[in-house]
């Protein structure tokens, strides 16, 4: 078995094992870091794909900021010591099934299905590339979603903090 | 470095992770954790965006910019989300979602 694949087994054991854990986890904090690690393992994949401003919008983004913004989150709204109870049996059963039924029908979708692999050489993605498609405007350039992306992050930002506000008038 | 590895078995992984997320989604009852397990489906469907261009189409670099763009959006999301949450609970007291049927009128 070569290096690479023992490297890439052991990521997707990580992977799975903390999604596992943060989804399972009855202490909502330690589910927030388990999810951490999840999304540090996927960093780690992309840059096992060499696709390293992937892996670091992935490092900086998520991790650096989606998980802390729910770290906050459970700091501003949850108690540090309280445990979730825990979910009904019967909704686990149910929620249990449906979902390793699906899980199985997409395995039994993959194992039989022919991938048509291509054997063109790689595509460099060096950072200068992915500067020049973002701001493209020619054909296979980004310029136009990209400044649609711009406009909804502000309405995002705007949207956030008009809704976390304090209401002034009551207050 | 993944020329090893055959593209069944990473898709295998990132449809593990979705349906676990999927799972989590489901059984939650508090609206952070249910935010955790979406976060997981999303990221679940960017890896596979990936994958397909890295092993199907090696020369184009299409697959990395979707993963780019939804990241973004999965961003914004996440911070609206936490917005309306961190009010709620400034509201009701709770971010249970049996106890959050406010919004509803």
């Amino acid at each position: 078995m070569a290096t690479s694949a023992i490297i890439f087994y052991t990521i997707a054991g990580i992977m799975i094992i903390f999604s596992l854990l943060a989804v399972t986890s009855r202490r909502i904090l330690r589910a927030a870091v388990y999810l951490l690690f999840a999304l540090a393992g996927t960093a780690a994949l992309y840059f096992m794909l060499d696709y390293q401003f992937l892996a670091a919008v992935q490092l900086i983004v998520y991790a650096g900021g989606i998980v802390v913004l729910i770290i906050f989150s459970i700091l501003l709204t949850t108690h540090i010591n309280e445990k979730l109870e825990k979910p009904a049996w019967g909704k686990v059963f149910i929620t249990a099934t449906l979902v390793l039924g699906g899980l199985m029908l997409t395995l039994f979708v993959l194992t039989n299905h022919e991938f048509v692999l291509g054997t063109e050489p790689t595509a460099e993605a060096t950072v200068s590339v992915i500067g020049e498609r973002l701001l493209g405007y020619q054909a296979g350039g980004y310029v136009l979603p990209f400044e649609v992306i711009s406009i909804l992050l502000l309405a995002a930002m705007i949207g956030a903090i008009v809704i976390a506000k304090r209401n002034s008038t009551k207050s | 470095m993944m020329e090893h590895v055959p593209i069944a078995h990473v898709l295998m992984v990132t449809s593990t992770m979705f349906f676990i997320g999927a799972y989590g989604f489901l059984t939650r009852r508090n609206l952070v954790t249910m935010l955790i397990g979406v976060e997981l489906m999303l990221n679940a469907v960017n890896i596979n965006f990936v994958i397909f261009d890295r092993y199907v189409y090696p020369d184009q670099i299409e697959g990395h910019f979707f993963a780019l763009f939804i990241i973004a959006i999965a961003a914004a999301e996440a911070a609206v989300a936490i917005a309306i949450f961190i009010n709620l609970y400034r509201n009701i007291r709770s971010i249970d979602v049996e106890e959050v049927d406010k919004m509803k009128y």
